[in-house]
């Protein structure tokens, strides 16, 4: 059935349909970007292909076909509710091109077109609210895009670097420290106000409760305590 | 009595018409799932809604297109957590379609049970959600300790109760017990019978009727362009359903019925999965009768099937075979397909590239509540805040599935 649709899309058509093919019973129409608005009204409208189902809008990557084709693939997925076919519409866009919105054809293609800017940056034109949908708004960068690594991480609090290692973001005093209190700790006498190991890290000041001959008879207050530097107690208040 | 106010001027006496904004969510008890809504109000009414979803975004995508196809499965597990099975199911039939291979019938008829009973178990926890928002708890109960015997069953199939993992290319982890079939005979009275408990007890309940009529409401014109797929759609008096519309795994040879609402309203989303339950029970029923206790579960392809372990540590084709498989994985033939079932919140498609390589290059979920959650503005827009609750809840918003 849907063959006829594609066939019809060729006739109405012509050199704008860039190719048709059938793979696995799946049918699809390679649209012109130029002809895609045109297209996806065509076969709403027309009785023949009455397209009044929306189902799916999406984009694939290519960067490799770059610069001889354009990079990203837009594919939108329709059904007739009457005729039961279905028809998968493609289109190619470069980095940056823009290509027509389909949110006045169906209301559907809205958050899909969102999704497809947020996660690949295809741009749309006169989308009526084209925002970033699933990633938040401070993320940089198109994550769906194959040069974007998957490691690669964008924490919203930065962590923060202390020599080698990276710890998160909240510190000792941040966040909710009642959890981060080494409570064996204190009770046998030791100050350190969080777990031994991140105080370690951290070179954590001891806790202002405690007997004050710990931090050292010339240490400020607010400096840090290392274990590693020589005339400070022990970290882990071996005095006590 | 004279009132107080008679001498006063009417305008005097209005409240300010400024709109309020008010942010509902992402943490909020009566939003299950994170998300937020900004609503805009005028007294209670409101008058302007924007959702914004992608709080529980885990770059399912991006994580198929760096393992094996076979490895995609626990991902598509963590889906749509309330029925992960028919996520298995689906994505199980995408690779298939790509690769071009059907299923042995022992296998078709084991994925129809184990999906109607996640469908159950799907249809139940939305509809009890439903019910204990609106304040009736004890149906809440009742469906939730049927929804825990069915998990129970799923959980003597598979091996874990919610995220399975079951499903493979090519047929399913292991074959049916030999427990499976008195255990679905005994479960279909069970669960006939909370649902006429809840029918007694709830659905002519005054209140809950006042609550959920006529609230909500979508249009058939509307929905369609939206993309609405599923109870919801069907709801509104569409007869749409991927397994009488495009049958799949034999779903044409059973003998069963699409319930369908008139108005659209959370009330016809309500009792179109209560009829749907009753519905998969009937499958259920024909499915057990037909289920062989004999036979093949997987199809018998050494390049997509894993051999048998005995046969591993003993030949070596076998282990070569074995090697291939985790180590490169099934490779499809190079290609793009969308493969289409029917999920527990409506049409949940795979669409999936191959390169011909052991990796996905592209997969793409087409998660019905992603598109429903859309219409879900449409439906809540002039109604009263306190029926965001009911609506929200009857659209059975996914987070693992709307945000992937």
């Amino acid at each position: 059935m849907s063959k006829q649709v594609l066939s019809l899309l060729q006739e109405r058509f012509g050199a704008k349909i860039l190719a048709v093919d059938s793979f696995r019973g799946d049918d699809e129409a390679h649209v012109a970007p130029e002809a895609w608005h045109e297209v996806a009204l065509f076969l709403r409208d027309d009785p023949a292909c009455a397209m009044d189902h929306f189902i799916d809008l999406t984009a694939v990557d290519y960067p490799e076909r770059e610069p001889e084709q354009p990079r990203f693939d837009v594919l939108v997925f329709l059904r007739s509710l009457r005729k039961k076919h279905r028809i998968r519409l493609k289109t190619r866009v470069r980095d940056g091109q823009q290509l027509d919105s389909l949110t006045s054809v169906w209301a559907g293609a809205n958050w899909t077109e969102r999704e497809a800017f947020d996660l690949f940056g295809v741009r749309f034109k006169s989308h009526p609210d084209l925002r970033r949908i699933l990633m938040y708004d401070e993320f940089v960068g198109h994550p769906l895009r194959k040069d974007y690594p998957i490691q690669k991480t964008q924490p919203l609090v930065a962590y923060r670097e202390v020599g080698a290692t990276k710890l998160p973001p909240f510190g000792a005093d941040e966040g909710t420290p009642f959890a981060r209190i080494d409570w064996l700790a204190r009770m046998q006498g030791r100050n350190q106000q969080v777990s031994p190991a991140i105080a370690v890290q951290q070179g954590q000041q001891p806790a202002l409760s405690i007997r004050r001959e710990d931090t050292g008879p010339d240490a400020p207050l607010g400096q840090p305590v290392r274990p590693d530097q020589p005339g400070q107690p022990d970290q882990l208040g071996s005095k006590a | 009595m004279e009132p107080i106010y008679e001498h006063e001027e009417e305008t005097a006496l209005e409240l300010p018409s400024e709109p309020m904004r008010l942010n509902m969510g992402p943490s909020h008890p009566a939003m299950h799932g994170t998300i937020k809504m900004q609503l805009e109000l005028d007294g209670e009414v409101i008058r302007n809604i924007d959702i914004v979803p992608g709080y529980l975004h885990r770059g399912f995508e991006k994580s198929c297109e760096r393992g094996t196809w076979t490895q995609c499965f626990p991902y598509v597990d963590r889906l749509n957590y309330v029925s992960p099975m028919l996520n298995n199911v689906g994505f199980a039939l995408a690779v298939e379609k790509l690769i071009g291979i059907e299923v042995p019938e022992r296998c078709k008829i084991y994925r129809v049970i184990l999906g109607e009973l996640a469908r159950i178990s799907d249809h139940l926890t939305c509809n009890a959600a439903g019910c204990m928002e609106l304040g009736a708890f004890t149906p809440f109960l009742w469906f939730v300790k049927v929804r825990d015997w069915i998990y129970d069953i799923l959980e003597q199939e598979t091996g874990a109760r919610i995220t399975h993992s079951f499903g493979r290319i090519g047929g399913m982890a292991k074959p049916p017990t030999d427990k499976l079939k008195q255990a679905v005979r005994d479960i279909i009275p069970q669960v006939d019978k909370v649902l006429a408990e809840v029918s007694a007890t709830l659905v002519r309940n005054r209140i809950f009727m006042d609550r959920c009529q006529g609230v909500g409401t979508l249009s058939q014109e509307r929905a369609l362009s939206l993309g609405v797929t599923g109870p919801m759609l069907r709801a509104t008096g569409v007869d749409y359903d991927v397994r009488k519309a495009y049958p799949y795994s034999g779903y044409e040879t059973y003998d069963f019925e699409i319930p369908i609402g008139h108005d659209g309203d959370t009330y016809d989303r309500f009792m179109v999965r209560m009829e749907e339950v009753r519905q998969s029970c009937r499958i259920l029923e024909q499915a057990i009768e037909r289920l062989p206790d004999e036979g093949p579960i997987n199809v018998d392809d050494p390049r997509i099937i894993l051999p048998e372990k005995d046969e591993v540590y003993t030949t070596i084709e076998a282990t070569i075979a074995h090697f291939k498989i985790v180590m490169e994985g099934v490779k499809p033939p190079k290609g793009t397909v969308y493969s289409y079932t029917e999920g527990g919140n409506g049409e949940l498609g795979f669409f999936i590239v191959s390169d011909g390589s052991g990796t996905p290059y592209r997969v793409r979920c087409r998660p019905p509540c992603f598109l429903n959650l859309k219409a879900a503005e449409d439906m809540i827009r002039g109604n009263m805040i306190a029926d965001v609750v009911p609506i929200f809840g009857s659209v059975n918003m996914i987070g693992g599935e709307c945000d992937r």
